[in-house]
């Protein structure tokens, strides 16, 4: 029981993560592009009000999958938070000024192109070094015994894997952002169109990044992989491809953007659960020089209480929150239109 | 130069920083949420514009500072693992899942309800845009059970066990944990505290419009939806305050020696005033009940309680040294906040009987301003009563309470993050002042505008809904 409920919780972390990435993902790609295909105050108005509504709710999964680190593999959550210290910080103050610079933006029109800037800054910090995070709990970090980082603060965290982890996040991250776009504002806009014809070229980038990230990962920590999970990762490897390709094609040749931003978003999960396959059942890689061991579900998880006390939490709460989530985006569905602007 | 470079004590200070912070906009926003979805249930009733209106005005300021609630939250979330991993992995095992539950259960139905308040008047119906309002601050309230159950844990643990090698507690029964013995009193005396917060703050915004002479009408049904809340919050406080007060009697002796300044066993008096004099370990009062705290707390006078010397002696509260206790801190926010108490019931009432009878509040300006003021009261009173909770379990993170599982206790100076330095911490403590002080001057300038402009009532708005 324990080893099922340990291998669970491992899984259900990294469904926990896809689901941030596919949601919150295209909120922090609609703000870091944001100054750069919105040329006006009603077009930054347009782009705010396509995520006005279900920004917040996406955040809480990045919420939701951290206190879930926290519930079922202590040890993980302590060591990263605190070992990616400064950077884990540069996130969060990243995600507060992004939340505060919604409501604050609206309501302040001196202060208006400050909130501007946090809306910016707020989403580009989260939407890069969420990817180096990655990259490093991926290629490993050293530990002590206990398993606190021993390496330097922040800038020993970035390596060139690491830099292309971050860099093929963001891309992801915009490319769905453009997406998004693409799916919310006005048919005939200019706006459209400069989303439009940023999508394409992000996603051709991020299945180059993919590529070169694939290969180097493969020769950073391909022998340690799991044998058994071998033929799964081929399968989330050739889907990840697959998802791209297709949003490319009905985006460019049926102009097809919910489509589109359903195949980018497929994508995206296919990322993150090839991540999963790829690690499993480490949690955090630990670099040949290092004292402490890797963190995996053996030496890190909660007691087989706990995780079973958490798996009846997560099975009362995500039918829920699925359907919180099923009415707030169909309750806003359809483009932005001008009279929703007037709120 | 040793406390620049006290990794504990720094962490401590940011903890406190910005949990104090994320603690003004919290109770504003819980209690704003009440007077928000009454006032929407009052529209739903009368379908009157200006009744809309007054629902705009509250979800505009109620956003405002909901956004500033849940950015700050982050940080306390995040905050257990990047300043206190070794409490994390102590802990992890209890203290992981109510915050993975708080997560679920509310924040996904506040933020998503939310979002049908700020921009789903005309695409549902009223009766779900009501219930949304209601929605959204159930999951606020739910959000405070399931954080008071992670903090109370701490404060009394229960369910647990200390693991074989003694470096982790273990969970041994989720219910026990979760109602843990001083989390119905814990519960009810802080959520009771941040309704009457929104009510005084309804309160003092419809002070000022009665100053100005503005908005009579929606400032008169304000200050009578505040005054009734106001009043039935204040006067429930007696009960619930009472029961904090007795269960820390039982739990946490420590604690209860520091509010009232016990350095050695005695039956405890009751002190309005006083200031504690570390040095000679004494209490300097102008005037005392003498047994009052005894009789509170037991319904008699001649109780002896242990004092913090007699307490150090004992096996369990062994850790502790007597010398470096913040008592006088300690004291000094607990009386201050029973003596915002005394003020929030006076308001409360003067406020209650004045608007209601004959409403002539509307003609009493010293009442008016006290109305504006009054916000400053629930306001020192909900800050001191939490530096009363947190500072006074020092010096444990998680304190070994009377009836808590042997050994499930952690010292703060034990919980802290070995692989952050004093640089790290200056560079984020740093940080942290800046960007909070951004945040709340522009809190202060959005909200002030939006109080400025005050309701607006839509033309065309009468049809509309129905």
């Amino acid at each position: 029981m324990m080893e099922f409920l340990s291998v669970l919780w491992f899984f259900l972390i990294f469904l926990l993560i896809a689901g941030y990435f596919v949601l919150d993902g295209f909120d922090l790609g609609i703000g870091t592009l944001s100054p750069f295909i919105a040329k006006n105050d009603e077009e930054r108005a347009i782009l705010r009000r396509s995520i006005g509504p279900v920004w917040d709710g996406n955040e809480v999964w990045l919420l939701t999958a951290g206190g879930a680190l926290f519930a079922a593999f202590p040890d993980a959550y302590a060591t990263t938070f605190s070992g990616f210290y400064l950077a884990v910080m540069l996130v969060l103050f990243g995600l507060i000024v992004r939340a505060v610079s919604f409501e604050f933006g609206a309501g302040d029109p001196h202060w208006r192109k400050l909130w501007d800037a946090c809306f910016f800054v707020g989403s580009l910090l989260p939407a890069l070094l969420l990817g180096v995070a990655v990259g490093n709990i991926f290629a490993g970090i050293p530990m002590d015994a206990i398993g606190d980082y021993v390496g330097m603060p922040l800038f020993g965290l970035i390596t060139p894997f690491t830099l292309l982890t971050g860099l093929l996040g963001l891309s992801m991250f915009l490319a769905a952002g453009a997406s998004w776009a693409a799916l919310k504002t006005p048919l005939d806009s200019e706006l459209r169109a400069r989303a439009i014809a940023l999508r394409m070229p992000l996603q051709v980038v991020s299945l180059v990044l993919f590529v070169i990230v694939s290969i180097y990962a493969l020769i950073l920590i391909g022998p340690d992989m799991d044998a058994n999970l071998s033929v799964l990762r081929i399968l989330f490897a050739v889907l990840v491809v697959a998802g791209l390709v297709v949003a490319m094609i009905v985006g460019k040749l049926q102009d097809n953007d919910l489509k589109s931003f359903l195949a980018q978003s497929a994508s995206m999960i296919a990322l993150v659960a090839l991540l999963a396959c790829s690690m499993f059942p480490v949690l955090v890689n630990a670099t040949p020089d290092s004292i402490g061991p890797a963190i995996t579900i053996y030496n890190a998880a909660s007691s087989e209480l706990s995780l079973a006390c958490m798996s009846i939490i997560l099975c009362i709460g995500l039918p829920l929150v699925l359907a919180y989530h099923v009415i707030i985006y169909r309750t806003f569905r359809g483009r932005i239109s001008a009279a929703d602007l007037k709120h | 130069m040793e406390a620049f470079a006290d990794v504990a004590l720094l962490s401590r200070i940011q903890f406190a920083l910005t949990v104090a912070y994320h603690f003004l906009f919290v109770p504003l926003s819980i209690g704003l949420g009440l007077i928000l979805a009454i006032n929407e249930t009052r529209y739903y009733r009368s379908r009157k514009p200006e009744d809309a209106a007054a629902t705009k005005f509250w979800v505009k300021i109620f956003t405002a500072t909901f956004a500033i609630g849940v950015a700050t939250g982050i940080t306390m979330e995040f905050s257990f693992g990047t300043n206190w991993a070794n409490y994390s992995r102590f802990v992890g095992d209890i203290f992981g899942a109510p915050l993975a539950a708080e997560a679920l259960f509310a924040f996904f139905l506040e933020s998503v309800f939310l979002g049908v308040l700020l921009f789903g008047r005309k695409r549902v119906s009223p009766k779900f845009y009501m219930v949304s309002a209601w929605l959204v601050w159930f999951g606020s309230c739910l959000s405070a059970l399931w954080i008071l159950i992670a903090n109370s844990w701490m404060q009394t643990p229960a369910g647990a066990e200390l693991n074989a090698e003694g470096t982790e507690a273990i969970i041994t029964n989720f219910w026990e944990a979760a109602f843990n013995p001083s989390i119905f009193a814990r519960y009810t005396h802080t959520v009771d505290a941040l309704l009457i917060m929104g009510a005084f703050a309804a309160m003092a915004v419809a002070g000022w419009y009665m100053l100005k002479g503005r908005n009579k009408d929606f400032a008169m049904k304000t200050m009578r939806i505040a005054a009734v809340v106001g009043i039935v919050s204040s006067c429930a406080m007696i009960v619930f305050a009472h029961a904090s007060a007795v269960n820390v009697w039982e739990e946490q002796p420590t604690k209860l020696a520091m509010m009232e300044g016990m350095y050695d066993s005695e039956v405890p008096p009751l002190y309005a005033i006083g200031i504690v004099d570390e040095e000679s370990q004494e209490v300097i009062a102008p005037f005392a009940i003498p047994g009052g705290t005894s009789f509170l707390a037991t319904g008699n006078f001649e109780t002896e309680y242990p004092g913090l010397n007699e307490l150090a002696q004992t096996e369990q509260f062994g850790d502790m040294n007597v010398e470096d206790l913040p008592v006088g801190l300690v004291f000094q926010s607990y009386h201050i906040m029973v003596a915002m108490y005394g003020l929030i019931m006076l308001t409360a009432i003067l406020v209650l009987i004045f608007s209601f009878k004959g409403a002539r509040i509307q003609k009493m300006r010293w009442l008016q301003w006290a109305a504006v003021l009054s916000p400053i009261w629930p306001f020192v009173a909900i800050q001191t009563g939490w530096i009363t909770a947190e500072v006074g379990r020092q010096p444990w993170v998680v304190y070994p309470s009377m009836s808590g599982p042997e050994g499930v206790s952690l010292l703060t100076n034990d919980a802290i993050s070995m692989s952050v330095s004093s640089v790290e911490l200056w560079i984020t403590l740093a940080l942290f002042v800046l960007v909070y002080l951004i945040l709340l001057i522009g809190w202060i300038r959005v909200v002030g505008r939006f109080i400025k402009e005050g309701p607006i009532v839509e033309a065309g708005a009468v049809k509309e809904g129905e």
